[in-house]
């Protein structure tokens, strides 16, 4: 589960009309920090709308379960999910985990995230990515530009994880891939007061996340507002990256040459809150 | 310097962040912090005599994002630009490469400039400026000094003037009201270096 499958997914949580769900992982056998986060989402969202807590089947492959413990999941999900104790024990940290899965709820957190990442960052840029090793600061600054987005517009929980890994057949060269979620107002939510009336008929998730995401619209009206977005898509467009951000019933993208992901899909299931996902890929050589 | 020139003063961002924001984080990030930093920041101001030269030091600031930028540096300078005393001027000192991105942009989306040390003693102007702006800076900070008899050496003609009238309202050059000579902001604040 990654980011080319995440969005079929939370679909079918938001359209799910039943009264008891369950979450089936069992037969996982693949999962990026986008389908982590995802799924965390997708069981908070599931618990919200239920009014109790979804059950999940952790998934019974051992390499998918180590990793899902080398990124902290099983203490997150006892917070959202019916499951079974974390099994997998204490586990040390793995070279390839940038930052385990975080909750993020105050500005304390966002500190904490950038304090905590900043070491790793630094070898992970340099040796997997081939970065320079001055990129570690624009990285720090884009991970807390995009935590922030949670806290100063979303209004709601969320979590953040990134982590390095091969990226063999899909690019031939290794990524890192940050996802952040968050289950609150979304674009639309957070920018209606202000700016709907402009939009009139027109108004709806898809002109209100090319409003927040291309020009830099917030519903504030300082005009130093807004740039934390556009400065993000700048850094990730600079290292030949692939953002995306997905709100309510659409997503839009920022796509480099290596992806063929679509520049705006629309018409998904209403989703709550902002979803974005950043890959950065290493440099290719000379 | 002249007798009417401003109260130099010298202030260490990495020291008001700890001693303005209730934790151990190093980072100039998010914006709270920011707002806590540019408040002390002022308040440290309002100390100042009627007219003040502020050395603000990023040296010890490790990473500073967007968010911060903005706060400490943007809306710092907005706020006494639109004071009609105008009575603070600012020189952002220790801005290296991995603070001047941030500084700049926030600078350029609210078309405002600043001097800025960039290198040990290397004083630049960030931010939206004319190439006019831009020539007049860079004659003046390299004679430090101009009586303003001798004006015509750094704006030889009436759209030099012009930007050197536009770098005085803009907080970018001090212009002595008793002497009319202009000044190089560096040169109000090597002292305190």
């Amino acid at each position: 589960m990654d980011q080319s499958s995440i969005d079929e997914f939370l679909d079918e949580v938001v359209q799910f009309k039943g009264e008891r769900v369950l979450f089936d992982a069992r037969h996982l056998r693949w999962v990026d920090p986008n389908g982590m986060v995802g799924l965390l989402l997708a069981g908070s969202v599931a618990g919200e709308t239920l009014g109790m807590r979804p059950r999940i089947e952790l998934p019974d492959n051992a390499d998918v379960q180590g990793y899902l413990g080398r990124m902290g999941f099983y203490s997150h999900a006892q917070k959202v999910f019916e499951c079974e104790e974390d099994t997998s024990g204490a586990v040390s940290r793995a070279s390839d985990v940038l930052l385990e899965i975080t909750a993020i709820n105050t500005n304390h957190d966002v500190h904490e995230i950038v304090d905590q990442v900043q070491g790793r960052a630094s070898a992970m840029l340099t040796s997997k990515l081939g970065y320079p090793s001055s990129s570690v600061i624009p990285f720090s600054v884009m991970l807390s530009e995009v935590c922030q987005n949670i806290i100063e517009h979303a209004d709601g929980p969320g979590w953040v994880a990134a982590q390095a890994y091969n990226w063999a057949k899909r690019l031939g060269r290794f990524v890192i891939v940050i996802s952040v979620m968050d289950r609150g107002r979304g674009f639309k939510g957070s920018l209606s007061d202000e700016h709907s009336a402009r939009y009139g008929d027109r108004w709806s998730d898809s002109t209100a996340l090319e409003a927040a995401f291309l020009q830099g619209l917030t519903r504030f009206a300082d005009p130093g507002r807004g740039q934390g977005l556009q400065q993000i898509r700048k850094q990730v467009r600079k290292w030949s990256g692939l953002i995306s951000a997905r709100s309510g019933t659409a997503r839009i993208s920022q796509v480099p040459e290596w992806d063929d992901s679509l520049p705006m899909v629309d018409g998904m299931a209403p989703l709550p809150g902002t979803q974005i996902s950043i890959t950065l890929p290493a440099v290719v050589g000379p | 310097m002249t007798a009417d020139a401003p109260d130099p003063i010298a202030i260490d961002v990495g020291e008001v962040l700890q001693r303005s924001v209730t934790s151990l984080h190093s980072s100039l990030i998010t914006r709270p912090t920011g707002r806590a930093v540019r408040m002390a920041i002022e308040t440290q101001l309002r100390g100042a005599g009627t007219l003040s030269v502020s050395l603000i030091d990023f040296s010890e600031v490790g990473i500073i994002d967007y968010s911060c930028a903005d706060e400490v540096v943007a809306k710092l300078l907005k706020q006494y630009l639109a004071d009609e005393r105008q009575d603070a001027l600012f020189v952002f000192r220790g801005v290296r490469e991995p603070h001047l991105l941030q500084v700049e942009g926030v600078l350029q989306r609210q078309k405002l400039a600043a001097v800025v040390e960039t290198a040990p003693s290397q004083f630049t102007l960030v931010g939206t400026f004319s190439d006019q702006e831009r020539q007049v800076w860079d004659r003046l900070e390299a004679k430090r000094a101009i009586n303003a008899d001798a004006v015509d050496q750094i704006a030889p003609d009436r759209s030099g003037v012009m930007a050197l009238e536009s770098l005085v309202e803009r907080g970018l050059v001090f212009r002595s009201s008793k002497s009319g000579s202009f000044h190089a902001l560096s040169q109000l604040v090597a002292h305190l270096m």
